[in-house]
Order: C-alpha cells, then sequence, then structure tokens
C-alpha cells in the first residue's frame, strides 16, 4: 500500500513539472505583456500600453497579414492536395506505393533550416526566387506529408467495403467520394488543415529563408525586431500568436482524437 | 428480373489462377447457393458477377446483356456484404435511399419506397435510427432493404449471415427465403456453411481451387455427389476403398459393398463409394444381420451424445466409420460393444473421381 502511494505521488509530481516547465515561460511571457517595465522588472504594474503600440506598428501588423493569408492559402492548398494524395494511397495499388509513403516521413523530420536552405537554392536556381509566393510555396510543401499521414490514419478506420457497397448501388466515383468517404474522413480533414494552418503560421526558419526584403511574415518580422532591440511589444505578439496557436491545437485535439472512434 | 450467365470464365491473379474455365446459368428467379472452402474462388466469382472485378477471359450476362466490361455502378445489381456495409454517418433511412437518391429520385418517391421496403423487411418505424444504434439481425434487415429498394436485376449476398450468431442465422434464413420469393429476385449467394446453402438454395454449386466440382439442386448433390470432395464437403461421409467389382466394391478384407447409387467410378480397380452416416443402422453383434442389405462388423469406440441424436464412431478394419443415430427409446451401445452396421445399397454412390 505505501509503495503504490509513493510511486503515485512521485507521478503526480512529474506531470507537475512537465506541465510548469512547458507552460509556466509562457505564462510569464504572456503576463509581462500587461507589465509596464520593458525590463520584467516586479513589481508586476498593468498595462495595455505594448498591445497599443502593437496596433500602431505597421510592420508589425503588414507582416501579420502576410503571415494570416499564407498560412490560410498553405492551407486550402495542402488539405485539397493531401486529402487527394491519401484517397489514392488508400483506394488504388501502383508501382512505387509503398516507396512513394515512405518519402512521406523524411520531409517532416528533415531540420527546417536545411529544407530552407535547399528550398531557397532551388527556388533561385529555377527562378522562382523569393518573396510571398516562394513562402507559400514552400510552406505547402512542409505542410502537405502532415495533411497526408493525418487523413490516412483517419482512413485506416474506413472500410473500404462502404465503398464497394455505395458503388453496387450505382453510385459514381464522385458521389462516392462527396457522400460516403469525405463525410466519414472529415475529422480527419479538419485535423490535417489545422496542422497545416500551425505549420505555415508558426513557420520562421523556412521563411526566413525565402522572404524578399520588405515582404516579411510575423515570426521573420518578430526576429528582425528582437535583433534591433528587445521591446515588450514582442511580448505582446507572441502572446497573441501564442493564444491563435493554442486555440487551433486544441481544435486539433477536439476533431483528432489520435485515431480513436466515433 | 433476370437470369445470369457465366461462359468459361477465367480469372487470375499473376501466376495464380482464382477461377479457372467456370460455366454457370443462375436461373430466373433462382436462389443460387456458391459453396467451397476458402479460397476456392466463390467470392472472386461473385465479385466478378457484381462487377467490382473483370475477367480476364470468358464473358457474364446479365438478363441477356453481356456485362464483362460495365463497371458494378451500372451493372443494376444489389449487394449485401459480410459485415453489412452500412453507412455509419446516415440514419436508417437515408442508408436505405442512398440507391434512389444518387440515380436522382423525387423526395416524395424515395420516401415512399424507403418506407415500403422497411415495411417488407419487419424494420417499420425504425428509419430515424442510427446503424449502430441497431442489433446485429436489424442491421442486416437494414442491409437488405437498401440492396433491393432499387429493384436490382440480381441480388449477390457475400456470406451475409455469418457475423450472426446461430439462433439469429436460423431465422434470417427464413427471412431471407420468405424475401427473396415474395419479390421473386434472382439471387447468388456465397457461402463456405454447406447447412445454409442447403437450407436455403435452389441449386448448388460447389467450387474448389477455382473449378467448379459439382452443381445440381442441393438433394441431387448430396444424395449423388460426384466426388470425394463434394460427399464430404457437402454433409458428412463416410469413405470406402476398395476394388471395383460388377455391383459395388470389394473391400481388402473380402467384404463385398452393393452400390446402388451413382453412375460414377471406374470400370475396374481401385474404386470408392460413400455412405452418409445418417443412413447406417447400427445394432449389437449378438443379432444376424438384415437381409438384403450391405453390413459390416466394427467395434464402438466412441460415442458422442448431442441431445436429440448421437453419433457412433466405430472401428472396422483400422477404418473409423461414423454412425448417426436419432436417439429413441430404444438400446443405446456402449463404447467397446462389437456391433453390425448395415445400410441399402441405394444409400451407397459409388463415386468418380477423389
Amino acid at each position: 500500500m505505501g509503495r503504490t502511494r509513493i510511486l503515485e505521488a512521485l507521478g503526480r509530481l512529474y506531470v507537475g513539472l512537465l506541465l510548469a516547465f512547458l507552460y509556466v515561460p509562457i505564462l510569464i511571457m504572456a503576463l509581462m505583456s500587461f507589465n509596464a517595465s520593458p525590463f520584467y522588472q516586479l513589481p508586476f504594474d498593468w498595462t495595455t500600453t505594448w498591445y497599443s503600440d502593437l496596433a500602431g506598428n505597421g510592420r508589425i501588423i503588414g507582416a501579420t497579414w502576410n503571415s494570416v493569408r499564407i498560412a490560410v492559402l498553405t492551407t486550402l492548398v495542402a488539405t485539397v492536395l493531401g486529402t487527394a494524395a491519401s484517397l489514392a494511397l488508400f483506394r488504388y495499388e501502383f508501382r512505387g506505393k509503398q516507396l512513394l509513403k515512405a518519402l512521406l516521413f523524411p520531409p517532416i523530420a528533415v531540420p527546417w533550416l536545411i529544407t530552407g536552405t535547399a528550398m531557397l537554392i532551388f527556388f533561385f536556381g529555377i527562378g522562382i526566387g523569393r518573396g510571398l509566393h516562394a513562402i507559400l510555396l514552400g510552406h505547402v510543401a512542409l505542410a502537405l506529408p502532415y495533411v497526408i499521414v493525418v487523413v490516412s490514419a483517419r482512413l485506416q478506420t474506413f472500410s473500404p467495403e462502404l465503398e464497394e457497397a455505395a458503388r453496387s448501388l450505382g453510385a459514381s466515383q464522385w458521389q462516392v467520394t462527396r457522400r460516403v468517404t469525405l463525410p466519414w474522413i472529415m475529422p480527419g480533414i479538419i485535423a490535417g488543415a489545422l496542422f497545416a494552418f500551425a505549420v505555415s503560421f508558426d513557420q520562421f526558419v523556412v521563411s526566413y529563408f525565402l522572404s524578399a526584403p520588405g515582404e516579411a511574415t510575423l515570426p521573420v518580422e518578430i526576429y528582425a525586431a528582437i535583433r534591433k532591440g528587445f521591446t515588450p511589444e514582442i511580448n505582446a505578439v507572441s502572446t497573441v500568436i501564442i493564444a491563435v496557436s493554442m486555440g487551433l491545437m486544441l481544435l486539433t485535439a477536439r476533431f483528432f482524437r489520435f485515431g480513436g472512434e466515433k | 428480373m433476370a437470369e445470369v450467365h457465366v461462359r468459361d470464365v477465367s480469372r487470375s491473379f499473376g501466376e495464380h489462377k482464382a477461377l479457372d474455365r467456370i460455366s454457370i446459368d443462375f436461373p430466373d428467379g433462382g436462389f443460387y447457393g456458391l459453396l467451397g472452402p476458402s479460397g476456392s474462388g466463390k467470392t472472386t466469382l461473385l465479385r466478378l458477377i457484381a462487377g467490382f472485378d473483370f475477367p480476364s477471359r470468358g464473358s457474364i450476362s446479365i438478363g441477356g446483356e453481356s456485362v464483362e466490361r460495365v463497371p458494378v455502378e451500372r451493372r443494376r445489381i444489389g449487394m449485401m456484404f459480410q459485415n453489412y456495409a452500412l453507412f455509419p454517418n446516415m440514419s436508417v433511412a437515408d442508408n436505405v435511399a442512398f440507391g434512389l437518391s444518387v440515380r436522382g429520385d423525387s423526395k416524395s418517391s424515395i420516401a415512399a419506397e424507403v418506407e415500403r421496403v422497411l415495411d417488407l423487411v419487419q424494420l417499420k418505424g425504425l428509419g430515424g435510427r442510427r446503424p449502430h444504434q441497431l442489433s446485429g439481425g436489424q442491421r442486416q434487415r437494414v442491409a437488405l432493404a437498401r440492396a433491393i429498394v432499387t429493384k436490382p436485376r440480381v441480388l449477390l449476398l457475400d456470406e451475409p449471415l455469418s457475423a450472426l450468431d446461430k439462433a439469429l442465422r436460423v431465422d434470417m434464413q427464413i427471412e431471407l427465403k420468405r424475401i427473396q420469393r415474395e419479390i421473386g429476385i434472382t439471387t447468388i449467394f456465397v457461402t463456405h456453411d454447406q447447412e445454409e446453402a442447403l437450407t436455403m438454395s435452389d441449386r448448388i454449386g460447389i467450387l474448389r481451387d477455382g473449378r467448379l466440382v459439382q452443381e445440381g439442386p442441393p438433394e441431387e448433390i448430396y444424395d449423388r455427389p460426384g466426388s470425394e470432395f463434394a460427399a464430404t464437403f457437402l454433409g458428412d461421409a463416410n469413405i470406402l476403398r476398395g476394388k471395383r467389382c460388377e455391383s459395388g466394391i470389394s473391400l481388402a478384407g473380402g467384404a463385398q459393398i452393393l452400390a446402388g447409387n451413382g453412375t460414377g467410378g471406374p470400370a475396374e480397380g481401385d474404386a470408392i463409394c460413400a455412405v452418409r452416416p445418417e443412413r447406417i443402422s447400427i445394432a449389437a453383434a449378438g443379432s444376424l444381420p438384415p437381409s438384403g442389405r450391405n453390413a459390416l462388423q466394427g467395434r464402438v469406440v466412441r460415442r458422442v451424445f448431442a441431445g436429440n441424436s448421437s453419433t457412433y464412431f466405430v472401428e472396422r478394419d483400422g477404418q473409423v466409420l461414423k454412425v448417426l443415430v436419432q436417439n429413441r427409446d430404444g438400446e443405446r451401445l456402449a463404447e467397446g460393444q462389437d456391433v453390425w452396421l448395415s445400410w441399402s445399397p441405394e444409400s451407397t454412390v459409388m463415386i468418380g473421381s477423389p
């Protein structure tokens, strides 16, 4: 009895520490974005100055809009392409399918620094160059594997017999997809879309390499701002980003129950 | 409705011949059972008829129309799947309505048809439920309703009862047969359960290794199996081996077995015949064997009691024969007892091939 108690207490301590290390720094930053002292000095003195400064900072606002636009476009393109690819991998047998599936994973594992460098060199080489369009291309490429992995996981719970049943009832390929398959994998598609959005919106490294001067995304702009000198505006904008990202991730968790059913 | 003809159909997967020159006529309005062990090609054949797959060679026609290159969605068939394959995101009514709705019927006619068919399968009032809220038997009925509501030319059933427990399965067999008769639809039924094939089918085709072994009405196949495989796969059979003699076979010990049934078998040399366990009478060895019947002496090695019947395992010259006896008032024989086994020549089937 005594031993299990101790183990249980240790377990709680472990979880507590884990959560603390994850969330306390974020919490402090969020709090400091409301603190009047620009140097993290206490006592805490409530202010929203930094947020109003932020609102007046054209560069950061512009970069935020760039980020949002790219993230939304990336989400749309990567989700549509990724879902189509998942369906193809699920339905058809073709030469090189296993290789193709295996090739989906390295882009997730390869450091973004390397991916970014490689894309920069490649895009210059073939004349795409730098700029928001290059960032969009890069983000779609980065997000695609996430969408495919998530949607494919959901498809694993889908019985091919359902498509056959629909076809036997006279449904065309498109009717089968729209009325039977897509409704079933919709939670996976939504989860994949949220992943794609997060990958794009939070992306710094690849965006940094591919951005043209004057056309930065928000993370790139923040980095540039920090280099010039830290201002609590950064705390403020970071808090906004964290709020958005965490909101998205919580939504993801809501829709994508790690392969769970129902 | 329609009759279905399969002519010289083969289907190969690489080197493997899943079906080898199969020809079967499925009569209009009939209930045809395709029976065979797993890997015999029965499901492959059903999928070819459905149009999920296409034959490597040969032709298939439904209602006189050649369909071997027509995809499933344009064949106007109805199919029931092993695990029902109900659409989980739709209500019972929407499941049943699916086939009507994809071909663009009007809302009002769909509603009327759905109601009519749900009534036919005795699921009136359950249209609003979701598949997961139904019992196995109810799901079965929904799957049937969905398959027949479009008035297909042929109904294909892929082991549709195998997911049900025994008691429910027997109920559903009767029910399925009733509905099939009522709408008079040509039905092709795949099963590995020989009892199910016997009870439900008007005709049975036995498949083995991609070939059609035997075909005919259930009673004919049961009474006159054409091969050892057919004899032992459809029902239980005792196989006796010996040398061909004029009216039957002579066993190794010299005993003669008269075979009054079956035309198969070689004219001379090694030959086999089959006897069903329920055709054999068993009696204590003290009495004389009845005349005019085949008789063999043996010893009971085991008796298995199954309530209304018992199976005796009787050893004779190294071979164990099965005898199925209805449990009536009479004496029960003990293990170790010497017995006479006897049966009529008409119950003895000469068999052509192994």
